[in-house]
């Protein structure tokens, strides 16, 4: 009974790809013998894939969309370099920037966003292009060698942690673990509880069907489970990363923006059915040229977090950057034709990767076997969503 | 006595929910030109289709003999192997490569695997004279007119050896002097033995040159007339055509017609592929609150390209003329000014220009007017979810919830998810482009009644159909269209079948 309600809520096409996390996350907590989810090692690989999970919030619009961006490794490593040296060269204040770098990367989002909404070029042409041109214009402005070091707080924001503001508790065999971070990961568990049962009591209002009682606390429950894991590890560590902060806001604003904004919703229309969404009368080269400008921005974050954990913006900075960021995003459930995706899905696509990364690197795997395991698991992400659909329309 | 070259007997094809044909018998005798003439979906189309192999053996019923032997095609290539050739409508031709290499596509002139090109340039030479086309075969495609075009598929017929010619609406894109000359060549070819079958709604065109006639509606035959025996005039042939009993019921009507809500001035439309190519041409009409026009016209009268270019300029180039919204004038330039002064297009092709087909029926419904669900740029979507659901109550979309997604419905909900959509928008303009097209019969009852609703709420409704019993009871006016002109308005009294199809198939003096 239990099986046929979880059968009924849970579309297999929607959920694969958390289930397919846990199995991942299972799987390589045997194998490393527990290690995956020892308490510096969930740091190491939230802090490690932050830039890539950036990126890839912002891929998975241009994908949803029906475009591609090939470039934003080239952009991470100029918005890196253009940091550097407002930061290190021309001393400015580290706010004001990252406030340029950030102008910045919207610029290189506009001109690629251009010539792709309004040129009508392909974004898979124009992208490309912009791959080698952000790269040479790094190259010019670093020459050939790093830039650094950057200053303590943009190195803080990429690479460190909340201070104990109020102190260790002791949580037993577990020891002692910061009181700050466990009382966030309380609350956002208590905001997250509040505004699922809002909705589904509106919802019911609006006498919309839901899902039954037993399953939503089952959803819910789970859903704490994996915070609460997360965020006692983190507490026992050294408290939480700023990094997870920032992602934890994006995270929330562009799922927000994706599911309730008209902006969003739009974005969906146009990747469903680009003819469709221009007679319904919306301006589909303004949204194209708005998400690429939005990629652009979240490019420059990378950019940014990816050079202060560095403490240096290098010539070879977010090489490759691009397919990771792609590939998290087709893990993710986003579609080939576009018009699919979400945000969380992106990001666990690209957490996906992330354990497969650090699992496969702490049982000694060599990278050639790493970029195998990653080379099949996208392929068969994709293979499996093709299945299902035409599964479906059979 | 028995010189036939293609008989077809008892041909009945069935396409899902539809019986495209029913029972059709056609004899073609050697070396005539055999015309076939129906309205747009009496089945001439999917009869030659089922001929050469489109519809392969197995998936109709009924026979083929060519030549005297039994034939099973399974598809193109081997009813082409026979010498049965067909030139689509839409021009088959590569625009980038040679005249040429488009005669001799998939055909080439080569020796051990490679292309002799003197010998392939030499013949397609020797083709064209024959055709009467003064080129050179190195020509791209892309470089001559739309005349010369079909000249070069012909001469691309002819190189695989034809016997027998299909030509579909090979006159419709045409201009006078093209077609006139195009209609020589095949004269020319009957002489040489070529027996050729041709589809036209010209039907001028077809009492000058066809040798027979067959008539079809509604997928069956209708009649075959031989024009040897005794001529017959373009009246005897729309007579055929047409004489349909109104088999179809449409819910009664009293309309209460008030002021005028749209009108169109001397409006011009020009063609975005074809340079200079008049695809409107001063036309005027007007709309008023409800009241339901109709819009009646063949296939490439340019009804869809009207509607379209009035809806924000969504096709056409170097469009002039006037709209009146309510009596005064507007500057529609986008979709967005247009829904903005309450026009609203649903369109003839929902799968390709109407629906996002992934996403479900509430989203499909509000996507025209997202932001008046919104405040501040969020959406409320349990609004969207109460909107959508009020619309699958009172349009009887039949759907588990508004949650289903569109690409699963059937037709005639599919089009009433498009019209729920084009209603949210609130305008008081609402143009149909086929809005029946594809839907059983029940359904097309529905959709009437949503129709006569919407002008009883006092909406300007123009409906354009091919159907014309479908315009007949439907609207209270209609107008015709005929190679981009108005030319004719009717009352819904003096309207008859007759009369409209005289109207549409008349040639406009130049």
């Amino acid at each position: 009974m239990i099986a046929s309600l979880l059968g009924r809520s849970l579309n297999i096409r929607q959920s694969g790809i958390y289930i397919a996390f846990a199995l991942i996350v299972v799987l390589f907590s045997i194998l490393t013998d527990g290690a995956l989810l020892q308490p510096q090692n969930i740091s190491n690989i939230i802090v490690q894939n932050s830039y890539i999970l950036i990126l890839s919030i912002g891929m998975i619009l241009i994908i949803i969309a029906g475009h591609i961006d090939l470039s934003v490794g080239s952009v991470v490593a100029v918005t890196g370099a253009i940091a550097a040296v407002l930061m290190v060269e021309y001393g400015l204040p580290w706010p004001l920037a990252l406030v340029i770098t950030l102008i910045s990367g919207g610029v290189i989002g506009a001109w690629q966003g251009y010539w792709i909404a309004y040129f009508g070029i392909p974004a898979f042409i124009v992208t490309l292009a912009g791959m080698l041109l952000f790269r040479a214009l790094t190259l010019t402005v670093l020459g050939n060698q790093g830039i650094g070091p950057f200053p303590d707080p943009v190195r803080t924001l990429s690479n460190g942690f909340t201070d104990g503001y109020l102190g260790n508790i002791g949580l037993g065999p577990l020891g002692g673990a910061d009181l700050f971070s466990l009382i966030v990961g309380a609350l956002v568990i208590a905001g997250m509880a509040t505004t699922q049962w809002r909705a589904r009591a509106a919802r019911l209002g609006y006498r919309q069907s839901v899902d039954p009682l037993p399953i939503f606390l089952l959803k819910l429950l789970c859903a704490a489970a994996v915070i609460i894991v997360v965020v006692v590890q983190l507490a026992r560590f050294k408290n939480l990363p700023w990094v997870l902060i920032l992602l934890a806001f994006l995270v929330l604003a562009y799922s927000l923006l994706t599911t309730r904004a008209v902006f969003g919703r739009q974005i969906y229309a146009i990747g469903g059915n680009l003819q469709a969404a221009q007679l319904s009368g919306i301006n589909v080269k303004q949204v194209v040229f708005w998400i690429f400008v939005n990629m652009g921005v979240l490019a420059a974050l990378a950019g940014v977090i990816f050079a202060g954990r560095l403490n240096q913006a290098g010539p070879t900075a977010g090489n490759a950057f691009e397919l990771d960021a792609i590939a998290a995003a087709f893990i993710g459930g986003a579609a080939v034709q576009g018009g699919v995706g979400k945000v969380v899905g992106a990001i666990t696509g690209g957490l996906i990767m992330g354990v497969i990364n650090n699992g496969m690197s702490l049982i000694g795997s060599p990278s050639e076997r790493v970029m195998l395991v990653k080379g099949i698991v996208l392929l068969a992400a994709v293979a499996f969503d093709v299945w299902t659909k035409r599964r479906a329309t059979r | 006595m028995n010189d036939d070259i293609l008989r077809m007997r008892a041909i009945t094809k069935t396409f899902p929910g539809v019986r495209a044909l029913h029972d059709v018998n056609l004899s073609v005798r050697r070396g005539e030109i055999h015309a076939i003439c129906g309205e747009n979906g009496a089945g001439k189309s999917t009869l030659m289709k089922v001929l050469s192999g489109v519809y392969p053996h197995g998936s109709y019923e009924g026979e083929i003999t060519f030549d005297g032997d039994h034939v099973r095609f399974s598809d193109i290539r081997d009813s082409e192997r026979r010498g049965i050739v067909i030139i689509h409508q839409e021009l088959a031709l590569c625009p980038q490569l040679s005249i040429a290499e488009n005669i001799f596509l998939g055909n080439e002139r080569a020796r051990r695997g490679l292309v002799d090109w003197n010998r392939t340039n030499h013949e397609a030479g020797r083709l064209l004279d024959r055709v009467g086309l003064r080129e050179s075969p190195v020509t791209a495609v892309a470089d001559i007119g739309v005349g010369k075009q079909q000249l070069v598929e012909i001469a691309k017929a002819l190189a695989k050896e034809v016997r027998l010619l299909i030509l579909d609406e090979p006159t419709a894109a045409l201009n006078d002097e093209d077609s006139a000359h195009l209609l020589d060549l095949l004269r020319g070819l009957r002489e040489d033995g070529v027996t050729c079958v041709i589809i036209s709604h010209k039907l001028n065109e077809v009492a000058s040159i066809a040798d027979s006639i067959t008539i079809l509606r509604d997928g069956k035959l209708i009649e075959t007339l031989d024009l040897a025996a005794d001529p017959v005039t373009e009246e005897r042939i729309i007579a055929g055509m047409v004489g349909r009993d109104l088999e179809h019921r449409f819910p009664p009507h009293e309309p209460n017609i008030g002021t005028e809500a749209l009108r169109i001035e001397d409006w011009t439309v020009h063609s975005p592929v074809q340079r200079g190519r008049v695809v409107v041409s001063g036309a005027t009409l007007s709309v008023r609150r409800g009241e339901i026009v109709g819009l009646a016209g063949l296939m490439g009268a340019g009804r869809t390209e009207l509607a379209m270019s009035v809806f924000g300029r969504s096709y056409g180039t170097d469009i002039s003329g006037r709209i009146y919204r309510d009596g005064h004038q507007v500057e529609i330039r986008t979709v967005r000014d247009a829904i903005r002064h309450g026009i609203a297009y649903a369109t003839e092709d929902r799968k390709r220009y109407g629906l996002n087909l992934i996403e479900d029926i509430k989203r499909n419904i509000s996507a025209a007017d997202l932001g008046r669900l919104a405040r501040r740029g969020w959406v409320d979507d349990n609004e969207e979810y109460r909107v959508a659901d009020r619309f699958r109550h009172e349009l009887g979309i039949k759907a588990p919830s508004v949650l289903s997604v569109t690409g699963k419905l059937s037709g005639g909900n599919q089009q009433k998810v498009v019209l729920s959509k084009w209603i949210f928008t609130d305008a008081d303009v609402l143009i149909l482009d086929e809005p029946t097209r594809g839907i059983d019969v029940g359904a097309k009852y529905e959709i009437y009644s949503i129709i006569n609703r919407l002008a009883d709420a006092g909406k300007a409704l123009l409906v354009i159909s091919s159907e014309l019993p479908e315009l007949l009871g439907l609207c209270d006016r209609i107008y015709t269209l005929s190679a981009g002109r108005i030319t004719g308005e009717l009352a819904r009294a003096d309207a008859t079948q007759e009369r409209l199809m005289a109207l549409m198939t008349k040639e406009q003096p130049r």
